[in-house]
């Protein structure tokens, strides 16, 4: 089966369940890890850097986890992509070139916001198309009826409204039948 | 207006129809933009002799394939008995790329551990699973940073790549290689880049 080739190892399953978990039994495993790690070591050092690479990281889609960004996703190859977005800044590169780098070896499918071209034409335009159609079949369907609405109910019509009105009993002929 | 009815009928007949045709494709395949392009170059170790290194280079003028695993992955266990026998065959050599051996596995933590005592295990690993499942592989190099593994766009493990004379990655194979794909896929394009030249 093609679907489940992917075998997350276990790190990155545990991470998952955790994800889980977290929504279930909130508080229940974050207790856990804390009484588990002793001494927190100061995860970032430089705050400017890491913000810049949570920033874009945010902006990556990772591709085990493929509907979590590679800032939110614990699995292995998102850690690794972090690493990767991290070294290329300290090495002096910018957003659009590591963007670059990752989108030659994975495709536009890293992107969490796909580029505007042909094959992506009806991903943007379609919404728009939707509601322009919507909003056009509506205007037609209100001029239309605003045409139709204006019908006169002759006399006996209106006696009969207003016998109907006053709670009398209808006179038509029709009505007496069921 | 008196086939007004069918309107909606109509509408979910398509809608219906988009959504068949949604469950057939695959989300997992991503498609690789390296296809028919060059495969990006590498120096790596040699599992089978450490101090030597092996290069994308020396492939060249053959049509092979090159195939990721490591020991922790389960579906290489159920695509091995496929590449034991495709290696039988000889029809192209595989070149295997053992990804991150030691720290794609969730059981051991390699973030503290020297790359030479990391290198070690991940050696006697591979070779120890090589030893019990057969080993199909021209060679296999080591990849413990899985570093070559994102210069080939390799987001699950086994990927396959196969690969022509000229370096060129001409297909990509995502998932365990089954005997089908071999006949189907492998088999008749290995034919064909080698009639090719």
């Amino acid at each position: 089966m093609p679907a489940d080739f992917l075998v997350l190892p276990l790190r990155a399953r545990r991470a998952l369940t955790i994800c889980a978990t977290v929504l279930g039994v909130a508080g229940g495993v974050p207790a856990q890890a804390e009484a588990e790690a002793p001494a927190a070591r100061p995860v970032v050092e430089d705050p400017v850097l890491e913000a810049r690479v949570l920033e874009l990281s945010h902006k990556l889609r990772c591709l085990v986890c493929q509907n979590q960004s590679i800032a939110e996703s614990h699995a292995p190859l998102a850690v690794d992509l972090r690493n990767q977005v991290r070294e290329q800044f300290v090495a002096g590169r910018d957003e659009n070139q590591i963007v670059d780098y990752l989108v030659a070896r994975y495709g536009d499918f890293v992107l969490y916001e796909p580029p505007f071209k042909l094959t992506t034409l009806v991903l943007w335009l379609g919404p728009l198309l939707l509601l322009v159609a919507g909003a056009g079949w509506l205007a037609f369907r209100l001029r239309r009826r605003a045409a139709e609405a204006v019908t006169t109910l002759s006399e006996a019509e209106h006696a009969r409204a207003r016998a109907l009105l006053e709670g009398g009993a209808p006179s038509s002929s029709e009505e007496n039948r069921s | 207006m008196k086939a007004k009815f069918l309107v909606p009928l109509i509408l979910f007949l398509v809608l219906a129809g988009f959504l068949a045709f949604g469950l057939t494709l695959n989300p997992r395949e991503v498609p690789s933009p390296l296809l028919d392009k060059p495969a990006p170059a590498f120096r790596l170790a040699r599992l089978d002799q450490p101090a030597q290194s092996f290069a994308l280079e020396e492939m060249r003028g053959q049509v092979w394939l090159l195939n990721v695993w490591a020991s922790w992955c389960v579906a290489c266990r159920q695509e091995h008995p496929v590449l034991v026998d495709l290696a039988k065959r000889n029809i192209a050599p595989i070149v295997g790329l053992n990804y991150k051996e030691v720290r794609g596995d969730g059981e051991i933590d390699a973030r503290d551990m020297p790359l030479d005592t990391e290198t070690g295990m991940a050696i006697e690993r591979a070779r120890g699973w090589l030893a019990a499942h057969g080993d199909p592989y021209t060679l296999s190099v080591l990849d413990i940073d899985g570093r070559v593994g994102i210069d080939f766009g390799v987001y699950g493990v086994p990927e396959t790549f196969l690969i022509d004379q000229r370096g060129n990655i001409r297909y990509k194979h995502i998932g365990p290689i089954t005997p089908e794909s071999v006949e189907k896929i492998f088999a008749p394009r290995i034919e064909e880049l080698k009639r090719a030249g």
